[in-house]
């Protein structure tokens, strides 16, 4: 129960964390991509901040699986970086870049029943089954 | 050569929403011993019966958070769509289609990833922020976007 209520706490201030830094407004994503026009340096201070908190946190806890509320922790084991790696960020770029939106913002914008986050968000969704697809 | 944006630029709002965003992913953790990657846990939700509601609580949340600011601060949330509907289906799939092979996006490699100085986490989120912003010129230049 306990573990419940956290997560959705946490799901909650991480929609505060993009609501507050703008991050849901893909006008504003992109004016950080448009480096060449009148550049918006803001979404780098998101990043900074949100790494500035989580490395030293994950880096603390990372082994202490006694310290927190799950017997088990499961981190990412992949280490080398391939081909899939590769091509998925650059798709996953390019997408980003078309439309300012990336899938943290995108599910916090379904708040705002707008159409245009919401086929976007449809859109993201056909794109996770259509490359699962592929995989299969 | 490169101008900022002085008028739209917010450095203390963002470094205080980077900072909520930092706080989530460590009580994800500490909660359920993983990261609070989004794009991870959409699939996951969607596609494995493991972890569902845990997984459906957080998505639920990031969609409160925004309620709860509009609620408490009485301010609407300036959003601004320059997409068109084509370019808005086109740009959902390759995120969709991108960060499932790349099993990650901004706050799964860009967030989580780098906080953990994970070689490929940083890879990604090079390529994926150098794809986008070569996007953005690319769509300005020929004047799509």
């Amino acid at each position: 129960m306990v573990q419940k209520i956290l997560v959705l706490i946490s799901g909650v201030v991480f929609g505060l964390g993009l609501t507050i830094s703008s991050m849901t407004n893909p006008a504003k994503v992109i004016g950080f991509l448009d480096i060449f026009g009148v550049w918006d340096p803001s979404l780098g201070f998101v990043m900074g901040g949100a790494i500035l908190i989580a490395a030293p946190f994950l880096y603390i806890f990372k082994n202490k699986s006694h310290l927190i509320l799950t017997s088990k922790i499961e981190l990412p084991n992949k280490k080398n970086v391939n081909t899939s790696l590769v091509l998925g960020a650059i798709t996953f770029g390019i997408g980003w870049g078309a439309v300012g939106f990336c899938p943290g913002p995108a599910i916090s914008s379904i708040a705002l029943l707008n159409p245009f986050s919401l086929l976007f968000v449809a859109s993201m969704i056909a794109g996770f089954y259509i490359s699962q697809l592929i995989n299969n | 050569m490169i101008s900022v944006d002085t008028i739209n630029f917010t450095p203390f709002s963002s470094l205080f929403g980077g900072i909520f965003i930092g706080v989530a992913v460590c009580i994800f953790f500490i909660s359920t011993g993983r990261l609070a990657g989004v794009s991870g846990i959409v699939n996951n939700a969607l596609t494995k019966s493991h972890n569902l509601f845990v997984n459906s609580l957080f998505l639920l949340g990031l969609i409160l958070g925004p309620l709860l600011f509009m609620f408490f601060s009485q301010n609407s949330i300036s959003f601004q769509v320059t997409s068109s509907i084509p370019l808005i289906i086109i740009g959902g799939l390759l995120v969709g289609i991108g960060t499932k092979i790349s099993s990650g996006c901004t706050s799964g490699h860009g967030v989580c990833g780098i906080s953990r100085f994970s070689i490929r986490s940083i890879v990604a989120t090079i390529l994926f922020m150098l794809a986008a912003i070569i996007t953005v010129l690319v769509l300005k230049l020929i004047g799509i976007n």
